[in-house]
């Protein structure tokens, strides 16, 4: 869909042979091939499922101290096992998962959106705002990320806290800086795009009859280019689930009683070696999520490129 | 004990009736710390207050014993002891330097470059309590060979006040005069009769720096000697080489003062890394001797001596981790300055939320379950020595009765389950430094603040911001723009008086003293500035006790101030490792009688 293929004469033939199919049902023809890509979401779409719904089902509070209770190893009261106050892991995991895929969601959908944004303009304007955007994106890619971060929440945490709540606060920061700096990568796959798409024959068409800059844009240019971009779109989400946890162990972000993944790590890891189970258990969620993400990542490319032979 | 009972007391000890170690365990038992018992023989001139009170050493002869190896895990980045802000730097100092005396565990005094602990009969105290003679050891050299003599005594007295330099140690030296009387002899002088007088030349502050040296550096050029970074010292280990915030080298000193010292033949203290991490380094792979300050869980700890490789110390001392309740309004700014002294806070102005919050906090849970060892719980903020612990106070755990006395208060619960009054809801932010047992603290707290109606906002800041002196950080622990606040005050030598000053009205830590006062809760009485005064010319070392307890019932009963557990300085050693701690002095106090058991 790329549009960088001419159309051939194989196509043409096999066009006519096998039943009309829209773009978006090939693309899941495709992508049911990567069978690593279809485990990937069946497992992604249980966590989600999970975190969405176990709250529901698996009742006992996030927060409830139990001293009688510490550190134990998995069991059938606490399937995963209870941290060194006796609170109970499985509760902890299910609630974290909420907010760091939350985050990574949000943060992957203001990257998308500033991306598409910048490269959209950048594409379709050329000339000196094309420069100066590229400059930007240059700009933003040499931005270190982690420090800035720290310093962001640093300077703005108070002032956003009083205004929605700390929970909420830093909730707003973390998805407002990971999208914002993780949507340079998609301004240039757009502004790629477009430069090669706006030249082509379908556009000069449109172009003929008369169709308006915002149309060509939205009706023919926009479309054809989100194939890389949905791709891009689900790196983002891993690196975002990633950031925040980095931000969450190092003990920054949210709130010390928030139990996002990467808290739970920070607060197991100088029991390691005797309670394995409390960091594990987080561990594996952000392993697990981060996999699948890649993998589904990975079957979307193939779906999306039609220069990529599969074998149907 | 009145005070007839103790002048019998005293009158039995220099009869010989009774030993000074009987007398001190007595004294002990009343509540006095054995520091100040020994100070009141000595200015009753009962008996020398020198220390047999030091484990023996048994090495024969100098040097042999190989590397010491030392692990702190905030590292040191100067090493000139005035200039030592914060433990670490003042421990890497006292590598290199000695003080004239220096503090034992029981309180005692440990002649260290004095040649005698002054006292009465050998005339180094005078009987007003106005000055004090200490005599120096003859033949101390420092490490480049140079003789150590009064001159250079009385140097360190005129380089510590003199505010061009803007030395950490001022406050010992500001307000005494110090006088040579003969090269090894110098009297301190105070203005008024002195109640404590170790306090210059001995311990951390005491640290000696050579004249010849400093000399040329004793101005506003103080920060630029290279000598603050390259020791030279009179002390059994000399300067190989320092990376600030890195690794610090010593190696033997061959002309030591004392025979048969040092036993090491070479000395690293490494900096750096975790608490925990440093536990292991010691108790779990024996890479190192000795960790510093074991910030660790205590489930965590007793699982890594089970290797049975090393063991825990632990040393009493007045460290103690407590809650404050913010007197003033954090959220209000007057002047550019929040919790400005002029404002109230809303909340806390009630004596009844203050006291639900001292019920909410249960203290056994914290001992039993997070600090174990490391934090026996109490209910007095000072709390050693012993002998000005006060008996008077109690603590209690009771949500029920928390919630009694905010409803008979008036503070109704809201549809959100939180209580409020005239607007004002029960709604506080709660912060301390990232620190494991703080944050399981916060968890504690939140929880049984939520059965009562209160809500806590939790929020933790990175130890080197909360403790940090950065005038422009608003998180700092002496800017308190929080409701409330946790850490761990630490006392830092064996008389109350610098540890009490922390809630007199003229220490109010404000925007006015770049928030360096020392009374950073903000707690004002007329009653305690007027005891504190009281206390300050007090000779009488029981009437100061007592006064000394009235503080603390005071800021106690506030409910401002709420005392969690006493926190004994904590650390990790390999088990052949002999070493001669003092919680009254710093971890190096005696670094040259460490050895090794073969």
């Amino acid at each position: 869909m790329a549009g960088s293929i001419p159309a051939s004469a194989t196509a043409s033939v096999t066009a006519a042979a096998v039943p009309r199919v829209g773009p978006w049902q090939e693309a899941w023809r495709r992508f049911r091939k990567h069978r690593l890509a279809v485990v990937s979401l069946v497992i992604l779409s249980l966590l989600v499922l999970a975190v969405l719904v176990g709250p529901f089902a698996w009742r006992l509070p996030i927060d409830e101290i139990d001293f009688t209770a510490r550190l134990e190893g998995p069991s059938w009261a606490h399937p995963m096992g209870t941290d060194d106050l006796g609170q109970d892991i499985l509760a902890r995991v299910l609630y974290g998962g909420r907010i760091s895929l939350a985050v990574g969601f949000a943060a992957m959908m203001v990257a998308i959106f500033v991306g598409v944004l910048v490269g959209a303009v950048a594409g379709m304007a050329g000339g000196r705002i094309d420069a100066g955007l590229m400059w930007l994106t240059d700009l933003f890619l040499s931005l270190p990320q982690l420090p800035l971060l720290l310093l962001i929440i640093y300077l703005f945490r108070d002032a956003l806290t009083q205004v929605v709540g700390p929970e909420l606060g830093v909730f707003i920061l973390i998805v407002i800086i990971i999208g914002g700096f993780n949507w340079m990568q998609v301004a240039r796959l757009v502004r790629a795009q477009f430069f090669s798409l706006r030249e082509k024959e379908f556009v000069e068409a449109a172009r003929a009859l008369g169709a308006s800059r915002m149309r060509l844009v939205l009706r023919h240019i926009l479309p054809n280019a989100m194939g890389p971009v949905i791709v891009a779109a689900t790196i983002d989400i891993a690196a975002a689930i990633i950031a925040e946890s980095t931000l969450s162990f190092l003990g920054l972000g949210f709130p010390p009683d928030v139990p996002t993944w990467g808290r739970l790590l920070f607060d197991a890891k100088d029991n390691l070696d005797f309670a394995p189970h409390w960091a594990i258990f987080p561990g594996a969620m952000i392993f697990l999520t981060v996999l699948s993400i890649n993998f589904i990542g990975d079957g979307l490319r193939d779906a999306f490129d039609p220069r990529r032979v599969v074998a149907s | 004990m009145t005070e007839d009972d103790l002048r019998g007391l005293i009158a039995r000890v220099k009869d010989g009736n009774l030993s000074r170690r009987g007398f001190v365990k007595r004294l002990a038992a009343v509540g006095f710390t054995a520091p100040m018992a020994t100070q009141l023989l000595a200015i009753a001139g009962a008996a020398p207050a020198a220390a047999q009170t030091l484990p023996a050493y048994r090495p024969t002869r100098r040097g042999g014993g190989g590397a010491l190896k030392v692990l702190y895990w905030q590292a040191s980045t100067l090493l000139n002891p005035h200039f030592a802000s914060g433990t670490t730097n003042q421990d890497s100092s006292r590598v290199f330097y000695e003080p004239l005396a220096g503090w034992a565990s029981d309180g005692t005094l440990v002649p260290i470059l004095a040649a005698e602990i002054p006292s009465r009969e050998n005339g180094g105290l005078s009987g007003d309590g106005r000055s004090v003679t200490w005599k120096m050891k003859r033949g101390v050299k420092w490490h480049d060979g140079q003789e150590f003599s009064a001159d250079d005594v009385v140097f360190n007295w005129e380089y510590s006040r003199n505010p061009q330099v803007a030395t950490v140690t001022s406050g010992s030296y500001r307000d005494v005069n110090v006088v040579k009387v003969d090269d090894y002899t110098v009297r301190v002088e105070f203005p008024q009769p002195t109640p404590f007088w170790a306090d210059a030349f001995v311990g951390g502050t005491g640290q000696m720096i050579p004249r010849h040296l400093f000399k040329d550096f004793a101005g506003p050029n103080a920060r630029d000697a290279p000598t603050n970074l390259r020791p030279v010292g009179t002390s059994a280990y000399k300067f190989v080489s320092f990376a600030p915030g890195d690794t610090l080298r010593a190696e033997l000193n061959p002309n030591y003062h004392m025979d048969n010292r040092p036993y090491f033949d070479t000395l690293e203290v490494k900096g750096g890394g975790d608490a925990v991490s440093a536990a292991r380094a010691v108790l779990q792979t024996g890479d190192y001797d000795y960790a510093w300050n074991m910030q660790v869980e205590d489930e965590i700890l007793k699982r890594l001596e089970a290797a049975n490789r090393g063991k825990i110390n632990i040393v009493e001392g007045g460290g103690i981790e407590f809650v404050q309740l913010n007197a003033t309004d954090p959220n209000r700014e007057v002047d550019g300055e929040r919790s400005h002294i002029s404002t109230q806070h809303p909340a806390f102005r009630d004596p009844a939320v203050r006291q639900a919050m001292a019920l909410l906090i249960d203290r056994n849970a914290l001992e039993q379950f997070i600090y174990g060892r490391g934090g026996p719980a109490t209910a007095n903020f000072l709390n050693n020595p012993p002998r000005f612990r006060s008996e008077n106070m109690r603590f209690e755990f009771s949500i029920q009765k928390a919630n009694e006395v905010l409803d008979a208060a008036g503070w109704a619960r809201g549809r959100d389950g939180i209580r409020a009054k005239d607007g004002v809801r029960l709604r506080f932010v709660y912060q301390t430094s990232v620190n494991a047992p703080r944050q399981r603290t916060q968890a504690v707290y939140k929880q049984a603040a939520q059965r009562a109606g209160i809500d806590l906002e939790l929020k933790s800041v990175t130890a080197s911001v909360f403790f940090s002196s950065d005038v422009a950080n608003p998180d700092t622990y002496t800017k308190l723009y929080a409701d409330m606040q946790m850490y761990t005050t630490t006392m830092p030598q064996a008389d109350p008086e610098r540890f009490m000053n922390q809630y007199v009205s003229w220490e109010v830590s404000s925007k006015a003293n770049n928030w360096q006062g020392r009374n950073i809760v903000r707690w004002r009485s007329e009653e305690y500035d007027r005891i504190f005064r009281e206390s300050q010319g007090e000779l009488d070392p029981i009437k100061r006790a007592a006064l000394f307890v009235r503080m603390n019932d005071l800021v106690v009963s506030s409910n401002h101030v709420i005392p969690l557990v006493r926190r004994p300085t904590v650390s990790a050693s390999l088990n052949n490792l002999r070493h001669v701690l003092s919680a009254w002095d710093l971890t190096m106090w005696y670094l040259n009688d460490w050895y090794r058991e073969t």
